[in-house]
């Protein structure tokens, strides 16, 4: 082990850590906070929030996105809604319930101190979004409305019909516009960072090349900040948009910092199954589709009638069958695990027999249709749209996709990475999610550390520059790392081999989703491990990259991120390798119960995995973050 | 299906543009329009050509990065569709497909299919926000809003910024864009206090950069989320006001 891995958790019972923290951590003073410069690449729901909320504190931010503009990023598309323990449904909900249901929805794998943060800044948010006009669902007295939301006991979800993600984000957006226009924060559209830059083991600036006019520059700062989202894309098909990538993450990871659980990663239950292998993405069905649709399959395997033929007797509703408990609302993993198993039983619908049924017949008749259509309207006719079927009339038919990954940047208390200066937030960090992310967290989380956490911790680190400027960008370290940029560019361009970027991008999804997506074993980690060098080399010889470096060229920027997936994939199988144990998303077909539930195993391996990059993607070195809790204790999760 | 597309190429805003015919044979029904387009390039690739340039994201018709033409229409021929929730079985095999980028003034020329839209954060920039530091906010249920209202607001906040509306509409005015975002913050009791600076600001800033309405309302036909033309009669007659009220409050 050599990474430092002090996660600096505040001392004091688990109500008081962040208050006390808050305390403790240096601030600077508001006339000195202008002399700051922040570099945040990303201007999704974290990136954004973080943005605004430092600019409006006085900071001097550059903000760059590869999106043409920051209205857009893949957060605009979550559907389900956003998690807060406000309690107005009277149900019991507190600031410990939420931070329990999470931390026992991770199974067990996550950093108590932080995400009890978490559930305590939920309230704070619901509250920001809401004064910018973000327009949450309301009742008829004109308060906030809430829907319970899978795994959760609770009705503390706050949606705006099926577009949570998209208000949010309008929110964040318009509240750094509002700073654009006011001249504190410079905004970069279209253009995206390659690389970080460090000097003597700082982190002190970018590398960015100009997707537009194929201009690569430098940028310097005394604090670099990603929230460059998640990597479920290293799987080719799954529920993220097509530009989500790691390579700011991993470009990172190259340069010192630390990479957490890779292979925590998660598979959505309620996806629509593949039409065919032209399919260039899956579409998510909200997860909350499943508190009123319930999910069957023909009892018997092979039977091809049409559903409306198959009596209720010959249905098999297999996930309320094997968990009574919750049912249909039992957490993604669960699900998701029950609804393969079930499918390779045989027992598939549709033409590929690739999905199960999920069906609002009952919901209709009992709640009337106006009230389904109320709730999920537009994403009935989002499934029309893709499958030409109607979901008041026939069942939806649904199957598991990649769709979130846990793993991420380690970062600490602070959100720093292992590099000082350099900082992690939103889905591109570890913290709060463990091995398994509750619905409607991810938004939670983004926003909490970028309107409330980052906007704190990060006077701390900076407080010790006061009067410093950042380093110049001539300085022979940003001549190396920007060297280092354009000799790939062209190296991409010159290899002139005969095989395009999508083609390998799809091959290396398909071994990675066969041996490290739902169900992972010994046998077949080592065979991903052995097949994705021998991919990679491939793509190393043969990659064709047509056109030029010098403007728009869209196939060149998807071979750099191709590439850094083929690097990734490598630290996600090694790190499912050596997880000996099940829990959450990682299911180690090893290690099951004899009625095929994950087992976790605690003694061994309670802690966080951190990759440490020594030069070779097939042998990173191992540092290990031990994990302890206190105010909860670990139980074997039961949803039954 | 069999097809043949007829696509404008054009390798930079200052290089000569035209259109160029490809016959594309194997498409499935089952494909998005947007994964036509996929198949297409990895052709284009194979045999040695550059493929063509398209934003897109989502691909679920809530980022705004899509849209082109297609035969003339923003979006294509589906009502209340981006382009990449188009399916070609909406097409019949055989057909000849046109696609072109976004054409207005607002918008110019990237990359073939690419055009550049930042015109339409600097309307957001100009007011299409609430003011309200982080951390400032009192408790959500402090301000109820009756459900009607927060619905309507919901009906205009649904934009998702595509630029659809400008490419359809035969003056390239931005005024179903930019109705949409006065109205939901507009009709907020949250959004009060800035309504009438936020709505002259934002409307003249639009009128810097777009063409003026001259209501055909083809703007409403091609938006994907069927956002509808009554805002921009709410926008208008908070114009008005706006501009009464302002100097008002100058005069004061
Ligand atoms: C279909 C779907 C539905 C979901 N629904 C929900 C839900 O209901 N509730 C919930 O809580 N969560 C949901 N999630 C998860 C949630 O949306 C995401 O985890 C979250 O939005 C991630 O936000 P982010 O800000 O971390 O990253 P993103 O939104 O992915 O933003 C990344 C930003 O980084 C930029 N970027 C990336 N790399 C670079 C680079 N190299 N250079 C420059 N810029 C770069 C991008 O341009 C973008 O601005 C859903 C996810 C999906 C896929
Ligand atoms: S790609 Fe996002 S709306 Fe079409």
């Amino acid at each position: 082990m050599t990474l430092q891995l002090d996660a600096r958790i505040p001392a004091g019972p688990i109500e008081d850590k962040w208050e006390n923290h808050k305390f403790s951590v240096r601030l600077v003073n508001p006339a000195n906070k202008r002399k700051f410069k922040i570099l945040i690449v990303g201007s999704g729901l974290a990136g954004a929030s973080a943005a605004a909320s430092l600019a409006e504190l006085g900071y001097d931010v550059e903000v760059f996105t590869f999106h043409d503009s920051a209205r857009r990023a893949h957060s605009i598309a979550a559907q389900g809604g956003i998690n807060a323990a406000k309690n107005y449904k009277n149900d019991g909900d507190s600031v410990f319930r939420l931070f329990y249901d999470t931390v026992k929805g991770g199974d067990y794998r996550s950093r108590e101190a932080n995400v009890y943060r978490l559930a305590h800044e939920s309230l704070n948010i619901i509250d920001q979004a809401t004064a910018q006009g973000v327009p949450f669902a309301r009742e008829y007295g004109g308060l906030l409305d809430n829907r319970s939301f899978g795994g959760a006991q609770v009705a503390r979800t706050f949606y705006a019909r099926g577009q949570t993600g998209q208000q949010l984000l309008l929110g964040a957006y318009q509240a750094l516009a509002r700073q654009v226009a006011d001249g504190s924060v410079k905004l970069h559209t279209r253009v995206e960072m390659l690389d970080v830059v460090i000097k003597e083991g700082r982190a002190v600036g970018i590398v960015t090349r100009d997707l537009v006019s194929g201009q690569v520059s430098n940028h310097s700062g005394h604090a670099i900040v990603l929230a460059t989202g998640g990597y479920s894309n290293v799987f080719f098909l799954s529920t993220n948009a097509m530009a989500c990538n790691v390579s700011a993450i991993w470009r990172a990871h190259r340069k010192g910092a630390g990479f957490a659980n890779p292979c925590f990663t998660q598979i959505h239950p309620t996806c629509i199954p593949a039409s065919d292998e032209f399919q260039s993405k899956l579409t998510l069905m909200s997860e909350s589709l499943r508190n009123d649709g319930r999910i069957w399959v023909p009892a018997r395997p092979g039977d091809d009638r049409p559903s409306g033929q198959i009596p209720k007797e010959e249905r098999d509703y297999f996930l309320e069958r094997m968990y009574p408990a919750f049912g249909n609302l039992v957490p993604r993993d669960v699900a998701s695990r029950a609804v393969k198993r079930i499918v390779d039983e045989g027992k598939g619908v549709g033409p590929l027999h690739n999905g199960v049924y999920l069906d609002f017949h009952d919901a209709i008749e009992r709640e009337r249709r106006n009230v389904i259509e109320e709730r999920y309207d537009n994403l009935f006719e989002m499934y029309e749209r893709i499958t030409d079927e109607d979901p008041y009339e026939v069942p939806m038919r649904i199957y598991p996709a990649p769709h979130y990954t846990m793993g991420g940047l380690w970062v600490d208390y602070n959100l720093m990475t292992t590099v000082p200066g350099l900082y992690a937030i939103g889905e591109a960090n570890f913290s709060d999610h463990g091995a398994n992310r509750l619905g409607a967290s991810a938004l939670m989380q983004g926003l909490a550390d970028g309107y409330f956490v980052l906007p704190m911790t990060i006077g701390d680190y900076l407080a010790e520059f006061l009067n410093q400027a950042p380093v110049p960008t001539d300085d022979p370290v940003f001549d190396e790392a920007r060297a280092g940029v354009e000799d790939r560019v062209e190296r991409f361009l010159a290899t002139r081999g005969s095989r395009t970027v999508d083609w390998f991008h799809k091959e290396l999804g398909k071994i990675m989703l066969e041996y490290c997506g739902m169900s992972r074993s010994e046998p077949g980690l080592n065979k991903a491990l052995s097949e994705i060098p021998a991919l990679y080399e491939e793509f190393r010889a043969d990659l064709r990259v047509l056109g030029t470096a010098g403007g728009l060229n869209q196939t060149l920027e998807r071979a750099g991120r191709v590439e850094d997936f083929f690097e990734l994939s490598q630290a996600m199988c090694l790190d499912a390798l050596r997880r000996e144990e099940s829990c959450g998303g990682h299911f180690r077909e090893e290690f099951q119960s004899d009625d095929g539930e994950a087992l976790r195993r605690d003694d061994e391996f309670s802690h966080v995995s951190v990759w440490e990059w020594t030069g070779d993607p097939g042998q990173p070195q191992l540092n290990i973050e031990p994990l302890t809790f206190e105010a909860v204790k670990p139980s074997t999760r039961s949803y039954k | 299906m069999n097809i043949t597309l007829q696509i404008w190429r054009q390798d930079g805003p200052d290089r000569p543009g035209g259109f160029k015919v490809y016959e594309v044979d194997g498409i499935s029904a089952e494909m998005s329009f947007l994964e036509m387009l996929d198949a297409l390039n990895e052709r284009l690739a194979n045999q040695g050509d550059e493929p063509v340039a398209f934003d897109h994201d989502c691909r679920e018709g809530i980022c705004g990065a899509c849209g082109v033409m297609i035969d003339g229409q923003a979006h294509g021929p589906q009502l209340g569709t981006a382009t990449c929730q188009l399916h070609m079985r909406k097409f019949e095999n055989g057909a000849t497909i046109t696609v072109e980028p976004w054409r207005a003034a607002g918008f110019p020329l990237i990359k073939d299919l690419v055009v550049d839209r930042s015109a339409f954060d600097r309307i957001i920039e100009a007011g299409g926000y609430i003011t309200v530091d982080t951390g400032s906010a009192p408790d959500a249920n402090l301000t109820p809003v009756p459900k009607p209202v927060a619905d309507t607001a919901f009906d205009a906040a649904a934009c998702i910024g595509c630029g659809a509306c400008v490419a359809a509409c035969p003056n390239g005015a931005a005024n179903l864009f930019t109705a949409a975002k006065i109205s939901h913050l507009n009709l907020l009791p949250q959004g009060q206090a800035e309504r009438w600076t936020r709505t002259e600001n934002m409307v003249e800033v639009m009128e810097e950069y777009f063409g003026s309405c001259t209501n055909h309302g083809e703007c409403e036909k091609a938006c994907p989320k069927s956002i509808s033309i009554d805002f921009i009669a709410m926008m208008n007659s908070d114009y008005l006001r706006a501009k009464l009220k302002n100097r008002r409050l100058v005069a004061q």
